[in-house]
């Protein structure tokens, strides 16, 4: 497939404006000028796209919602907090094609009527600060951003905003509350941040890779974009793979393609010729899978089916030797250290199953322990805010589902397998 | 108090919101830099120059992993030790750290060279274990050559 999201990213100078214009880009900005606003909306929902954060929102149905707002000024955000584990898909459009990202926006910022956008970087990318504000400032000299854009009426500021090391602000009403300069705490829906966003206004939160799809529609147009990969959720997709695995990164493929050829054909296997024992597909929240379960194909509609959820598309993959217990304790670790503390089922719930399966991974489990999990799991899904506390849950439960005789093993004697070291 | 290029600095980022609370978090970052910490003086003088309640900036600075609350030492170790990183053997980087360094989790070495910070992922996990020594990023690290990085961070 000819990629788009990573086009030119090889390229020593692909963060430079002359580069990225070389390549055709900010063509598509100037297109979308010569249309009316609510003709892009109408073209961004027809072309299918739907939200690469990890919900799979359908970016047309958000845009209409904020549109029909009568309210101004009305604020994009791109949600650039890229914190799921696993994930780092949004790393290469950050750090060597900020243009595109740049392009996207002023395009939505356009069809949206919203007149301000902020890019909610975490503080975790500092090379991509610097490089996003350096291109940011190229896309204002040359006129794609900032009063009079291209020559048209069209206005279109837009800033970095640095997040601070909160995994919870990549929920996007945590993020605004962030970006408002508050606690990243989620707030309860409804409002919709639609309707009621950043500073009380309608906001349109949107991916990087999302809002970096939409050059892309308006260069071929939603009928051709519509007809890549899966019908339900058309468009490229951007896969990060990581683990055991021959080699690992970012893929740019057409959404759908089975998990079976990520691994296999793009990453080269297992590493080392070893068997594999699971795989979590989507990032750390989303339900781990066994090796019989990995022909499924990686998008929003179809990963549900079979068992999990494409999430942010992070796949991680273990090998045989891999203590799936260990994985799950150090999961449980990430969920405990993250909670925000808001909702005191996943505050509390989350250092409960820390301790008990830190207890289990050090040989001093019970018996009623694996029970124990899936009991307090089950006070946490579903009784918290937002998803965090669910995903918290959903990976105890699923890690019991598929390997419950590798906990009941740890019971009888501990952890048999230590950890791989080296490679 | 504050110095000349810091007041600039806080006025440059105001400007980018339509109130003043928006640049609390730039602003933390700007005394951060300042201070080196988030200190009583550093917490002081960002309420002073947004004039927003101490109290309700200490609130927003202490939810962040990113402030620092207490002095760190020359250089910031912040090493990921998330599943992509474990499988490969972050956390026996951390017991060598501790080994070699004196070093321990959320601590300063005793000669005041480092101070270790573990990370919930820097989104490098394709070159497993990832970290970051200040704002330089390093990946593909392993027992030797973690410790040859370390050693050019005087």
């Amino acid at each position: 497939m000819q990629k788009f999201l990573l086009r030119n990213i090889e390229s020593p100078n692909s963060a430079d404006v002359s580069e990225y214009e070389s390549t055709g880009g900010y063509r598509n900005l100037r297109k979308a000028l010569s249309m009316e606003p609510m003709g892009v909306v109408e073209e961004v929902k027809k072309s299918g796209l739907r939200g690469r954060g990890g919900a799979g929102f359908p970016t047309g149905m958000k845009w209409t919602f904020a549109s029909a707002d009568p309210k101004f000024p009305k604020y994009l955000i791109c949600n650039a907090d890229e914190g799921e584990p696993g994930t780092f898909k949004d790393r290469p459009i950050l750090e060597r094609n900020p243009h595109l990202l740049i392009e996207g926006m002023a395009i939505s910022g356009h069809a949206l009527k919203a007149e301000y956008g902020y890019i909610y970087l975490r503080g975790e990318y500092p090379h991509a600060k610097d490089v996003l504000e350096a291109a940011i400032r190229q896309a204002y000299d040359r006129g794609y951003l900032g009063e009079g854009i291209m020559g048209s009426p069209v206005r279109f500021h837009l800033a970095v905003h640095q997040g601070a090391g909160a995994y919870i602000c990549g929920e996007e009403t945590a993020l605004i509350d962030s970006l408002e300069g508050k606690r990243g705490q989620p707030r309860i829906k409804p409002p919709f941040p639609v309707n009621v966003g950043v500073f009380s206004m309608p906001t349109v939160v949107n991916n990087v890779e999302t809002l970096s799809n939409v050059p892309y529609i308006m260069e071929i147009g939603s009928e051709a974009y519509s007809k890549i990969g899966s019908p339900d959720c058309p468009g490229p997709k951007l896969y990060s793979i990581s683990g055991h695995v021959d080699r690992p990164g970012v893929y740019e493929l057409p959404m759908g393609t089975s998990l079976r050829e990520i691994i296999y054909t793009h990453a080269g296997g297992i590493k080392g010729g070893l068997g594999l024992k699971a795989v979590i597909p989507g990032g750390i929240s989303t339900p781990v899978l066994p090796p019989e379960a990995i022909d499924c194909p990686m998008d929003f509609v179809s990963m549900p089916k079979h068992g999990s959820m494409l999430g942010s598309g992070a796949v991680m993959v273990f090998d045989e030797t891999t203590c799936l217990v260990r994985v799950c304790l150090r999961a449980m670790k990430f969920f405990e250290h993250e909670s925000c503390g808001k909702c005191t089922p996943c505050r509390e719930g989350t250092g409960w199953l820390r301790s008990v399966l830190e207890r289990l991974e050090e040989g001093e489990g019970k018996t009623e322990d694996i029970d124990l999990l899936i009991d307090v799991s089950g006070n946490i899904a579903g009784k918290t805010f937002c998803p965090l506390g669910d995903g918290a849950a959903t990976v105890v439960i699923n890690f019991i589902k598929h390997f419950r005789g590798e906990f009941e093993e740890h019971v009888r004697e501990g952890c048999r397998l230590r950890e791989r070291a080296g490679r | 108090m504050f110095s000349e290029t810091a007041v600039r600095d806080i006025e440059s980022v105001r400007g980018k919101y339509p109130n003043a609370k928006a640049a609390l978090l730039p602003s933390l970052y700007i005394a951060q830099r300042e201070f080196g910490w988030l200190s009583d003086e550093a917490l002081s003088s960002v309420s002073e120059a947004l004039n927003l309640p101490k109290a309700y900036v200490k609130g927003v600075a202490t939810f962040y992993a990113m402030y620092k609350q207490r002095p760190t030492g020359r250089h910031l170790v912040q090493l990921c030790t998330n599943v992509s990183c474990m499988v490969f053997g972050a956390e026996d980087l951390v017991s060598l750290l501790k080994n070699r360094y004196s070093l321990e989790v959320g601590g300063t070495s005793p000669d005041g060279r480092f101070s270790l910070v573990i990370m919930e992922c820097i989104g490098a996990c394709e070159r497993a274990p990832a970290m970051l020594v200040n704002d330089d990023f390093h990946s593909s690290l392993d027992e030797k050559n973690i410790i040859e990085i370390l050693e050019t961070y005087k």
